[in-house]
């Protein structure tokens, strides 16, 4: 920024980026194409509403109930709009399921695809050419960065998503987790861990 | 790649108004999302081809190009009068005095 902290005498300008979506907006309200109170709904939807706690109910749920999570490995889609968790992003859900044999990790190459509606809005690292472009080609290294190693005999199979296809992994219900009720196993399930990257946190 | 403490949905407020307008236009039936992704990739590939892009501004700077070309080839924003606009919002926050709401002269 061009300007310092105290003693301007006008608004801060924003950053010409900034800007630039600033003159996209309005002329869209203008031409009538796009609704400012839409606008305002959607960002705090995603900003307060939506988010990784949406995909660890469906989780907690899966580890919890046989049945819903072999309607969950069929169907997710339609099995988690049932809980409520449909709309943008969210047209065909497939749920990995992770074993002793084969984890699970999800990348989309192409830009950011993501289940908006279980998780919310990518983070950072997801959207970097880093991730993106490392992430099929040497996918246990990337692991290993982010602190997790798995054993020799375990595969990795890495699912590209794509505007039409939104992957979810399902982690291994963690050891130690026998006694947990739902809500107590949802709060075991982290983002990364759906995502392919992490693993469920470890029961105190 | 850092992934430890919990970080809000948009590093910056722009993001989140680029995410909000080109979602609420998708709603509208503005363009298709397969149709978006396929252009956001490619300016995606075009930007990465000499230097790595981060996740953030990179991202979103992809982002706001292939928007603008978008609405350029649709024709429901041409860069004239997005660019008539940016200026125009400029001059309302350089006339602005600090602490006051900015608004564009005539709304």
């Amino acid at each position: 920024m061009p300007h310092d902290d105290h003693d301007h005498p006008h608004a801060l300008l924003p950053p010409e980026p900034a800007l630039r979506v600033r003159a996209l907006e309005t002329v869209l309200i203008r031409k009538g194409l796009i609704d400012p109170a839409a606008l305002d709904e959607i960002i705090d939807t995603y900003q307060n509403k939506i988010g990784p706690q949406n995909g660890a109910h469906v989780i907690a749920k899966a580890w919890t109930d046989p049945e819903f999570k072999q309607a969950l490995l069929e169907d997710a889609t339609s099995v988690v709009a049932e809980l409520g968790y449909h709309g943008r992003q969210g047209e065909h859900i497939v749920v990995a399921e992770n074993t002793p044999e084969q984890h699970n990790m999800v990348v989309c190459t192409l830009c950011s695809c993501y289940p908006w509606p279980l998780l919310g809005i990518p983070p950072g690292w997801y959207k970097s050419d880093a991730y993106r472009a490392r992430a099929v080609r040497e996918p246990r290294k990337v692991l290993s960065e982010f602190g997790v190693t798995l054993p020799v005999e375990t595969a990795v199979r890495v699912w590209d998503s794509t505007a039409e296809i939104r992957y979810l992994v399902l982690p291994i219900r963690p050891e130690g987790s026998e006694g947990l009720n739902e809500e107590e196993l949802a709060a075991l399930v982290t983002r990364d861990s759906m995502i392919g990257t992490g693993m469920p946190r470890v029961p105190s | 790649m850092s992934h430890s403490a919990p970080e809000p949905a948009f590093a910056e407020p722009w993001h989140a108004q680029l995410f909000a307008v080109t979602v609420a236009l998708n709603e509208a039936g503005q363009f298709d999302w397969p149709d978006w992704a396929v252009r956001f990739s490619q300016t995606l590939k075009r930007h990465g081809l000499d230097r790595e892009l981060n996740g953030g501004s990179d991202y979103f700077f992809a982002w706001l190009e292939t928007l603008e070309a978008l609405l350029e080839d649709q024709g429901a924003a041409s860069s004239n009068e997005v660019v008539e606009l940016r200026d125009a919002w400029e001059d309302a926050y350089l006339s602005t005095p600090h602490g006051q709401p900015v608004q564009l002269n005539g709304e």
